[in-house]
């Protein structure tokens, strides 16, 4: 009883010390959004007030149509779902084959995937934008996308050759016996069968993209009507130096989108993540 | 288990009945298995294998990235590079970086992952998905939403301290080589720590259960567990999330470029931005060979810490065996 008691007296105290650790935590989202409502004068004037007199709308509208984050959030939403697409399409049934089908050379693939795990993407970019030049895909929407959707998938294949292992042999023999085919039994059968895996790889692959700034960056260099929410938020302050609340608008345009999908569909990113530790 | 493999067993030796059929279903499925691996294997040959076979042959020209390949120069990019300073400087920021987040990410984040373990604790997915926050969020936004909470003079960092008298006068942050650094390394760590947490969550959670059960018949109390069971059984864990994190902050590119831009006078200039600047800098002429040559030499230094924690891991594997097994014979002992 006694223990009980101490028990309930460390935990509140914890819950003090992580509610107020974790306000901290969020602040600057929080200074973010208000100041987003802010005239300029008053973002100046402010310090560290963070209600606005009255909120100013208008900054976001300036933001969308005098800003360009119309645009910029059209061309993230395109980019991102296009290679969501491509690389959980490529990984899936890479994986599936990997894990389902004992076929000469599969294990020196999948050992050659993990291999390049480590090999950072700053290391290969300078050759990926001259091949993509030579397909004269440079400054294009193709170009992006086939940019961001490089890479080895490595985690992702992984991911899919373990979930496809795991499920019983049964289940494709009498699909077999029922006349399915090889691809009808990977489509009807086994992939309604992966939802959560297929939920984890597109959840993780579409924060990654949306979030991407080194590719879009190099790829729109010359074409500015091409970046994305991430770039065009950085030409955004360094063309307009003096339109702070702008600036916050325009963070917040590019931010909440992101924070939404991960609020709603945590469970499947954060599993994503844990099972990169185990594996 | 074996059930199933009986029944397999069945089907293969019905299908063998004659074998022809066999040998055709095999070929059918392997053909299947290379067509459905085809796809990644040529963005793989295309996009990885590639590149970086191509990184090699460009580091040995000096090449504008525009026209031939055709101006050879020999080990001459090189040279040039380990005898730049402003290179060793930007190697030496970059090491600088990843050291100070991994000595401030792993203790605490820890900290913070023991807490949410606890057996009798509420609100836990809540705390997860507040700490989680920054992790998903833009480098590069983030970048530009501190730059003004630490840039401006009347702004919040600034505003906040004085106001609590911890300043008399507002600090430029972000306009001293020192300040520069430590803001890139709070920043960095902050966005990273609920990504460390979580890897934390999933080692904890992996530990095996009777090693507790012993030591709590024992009659350890709970820092004793932490002391002698928990932090022993988790080393192979803390290799795995030390590596993990080296190699997030190895790519800092887009938190560098758009808070600090490596300023000031190149203080945070790491790496990538160094090969950034060479590479794809439009004022000057870009110098793709130089670039590729210092993402070799950067890259192969990376390769060499990533084996040495990879021989962290495989070493404390090993160790953290013995105090399990040894947990282990004790509570079977026990029963």
């Amino acid at each position: 009883m006694r223990r009980l008691v101490a028990r309930r007296g460390t935990n509140a105290l914890l819950h003090l010390a992580l509610l107020t650790f974790g306000a901290l935590w969020v602040y600057p989202f929080v200074w973010m959004l208000f100041s987003s409502l802010k005239t300029n004068t008053e973002y100046i004037a402010s310090g560290i007030r963070l209600l606005p007199e009255s909120a100013q709308w208008s900054n976001f509208s300036r933001a969308w149509r005098v800003g360009h984050f119309s645009a910029y959030f059209a061309n993230s939403a395109i980019v991102t779902a296009a290679t969501v697409v491509i690389v959980v399409v490529l990984s899936a049934l890479a994986g599936y084959a990997l894990g389902r089908v004992r076929f000469p050379g599969a294990r020196v693939l999948l050992a050659a995937f993990t291999a390049t795990m480590f090999i950072p993407k700053g290391y290969t970019i300078l050759p990926v934008y001259q091949l993509i030049k030579h397909l004269g895909l440079l400054n294009t929407m193709p170009g992006v996308i086939l940019a961001e959707s490089s890479g080895a998938h490595v985690l992702f294949i992984l991911l899919y050759t373990a979930h496809f292992r795991s499920l019983p042999q049964e289940l494709e023999e009498s699909a077999e016996i029922d006349g399915s085919g090889f691809f009808r039994t990977f489509r009807q059968i086994m992939l309604p069968l992966s939802l959560p895996i297929v939920s984890t790889t597109v959840i993780m692959q579409f924060i990654w993209t949306w979030n991407s700034f080194f590719v879009p960056l190099i790829f729109t260099l010359n074409k500015p009507e091409l970046r994305t929410l991430a770039v065009g938020m950085f030409s955004f302050t360094g063309e307009n130096t003096v339109d702070w609340s702008g600036m916050a608008a325009g963070a917040s345009i590019s931010l909440i989108p992101v924070m939404v999908v991960f609020i709603l569909f945590q469970r499947y990113f954060i599993n994503g993540i844990a099972g990169s530790v185990k594996g | 288990m074996s059930l199933g493999a009986n029944e397999a067993m069945t089907v293969r030796t019905d299908a063998s009945r004659s074998v022809v059929t066999l040998s055709r279903r095999k070929r059918t499925r392997y053909a299947w298995a290379y067509l459905f691996v085809l796809p990644q294997v040529v963005f793989f040959a295309a996009f990885t294998i590639y590149p970086i076979a191509m990184s090699y042959v460009y580091s040995f020209y000096e090449w504008s990235g525009i026209g031939p390949l055709e101006d050879s120069v020999g080990w001459s990019n090189f040279s040039e590079l380990l005898r730049d300073p402003a290179f060793w400087n930007a190697f030496r920021n970059s090491l600088i970086y990843i050291g100070a987040t991994a000595a401030i990410l792993l203790p605490s984040s820890l900290l913070l992952a023991l807490v949410l373990n606890r057996a009798v604790f509420r609100g836990k997915v809540f705390y997860r998905t507040v700490y989680f926050l920054p992790v998903v969020t833009a480098a590069s936004t983030v970048g530009i939403v501190m730059k003004f909470i630490f840039g401006n003079e009347n702004a919040l960092v600034n505003g906040l301290l004085l106001k609590l008298g911890l300043l008399s006068e507002p600090v430029p942050w972000l306009g001293q080589a020192g300040t520069a650094m430590g803001v890139l390394v709070l920043v960095g760590s902050w966005k990273f720590f609920g990504m460390a947490m979580v890897y934390w969550l999933a080692g904890l959670q992996s530990l095996p259960g009777e090693a507790f059960e012993a030591a709590r018949i024992d009659g350890a109390g709970s820092a004793q567990v932490l002391r002698y069971v928990t932090l022993p059984l988790l080393r192979p864990v803390a290799a795995v999330v030390l590596l993990l994190t080296v190699v997030n902050s190895m790519h800092v590119f887009d938190l560098v470029k758009t808070l600090t831009g490596g300023g000031p006078f190149y203080a945070t200039e790491t790496v990538d931005l160094y090969i950034y600047n060479y590479a794809f800098n439009t004022s000057g002429f870009p110098r793709i060979g130089y670039a590729s040559a210092a993402g070799i030499v950067f890259g192969l230094a990376i390769f060499l810490l990533t084996l040495l924690l990879g021989w962290l891991v495989q070493a404390s594997r090993e160790r953290g065996e013995r105090p399990r097994r040894a947990a282990a014979a004790r509570g079977g002992g026990r029963e």
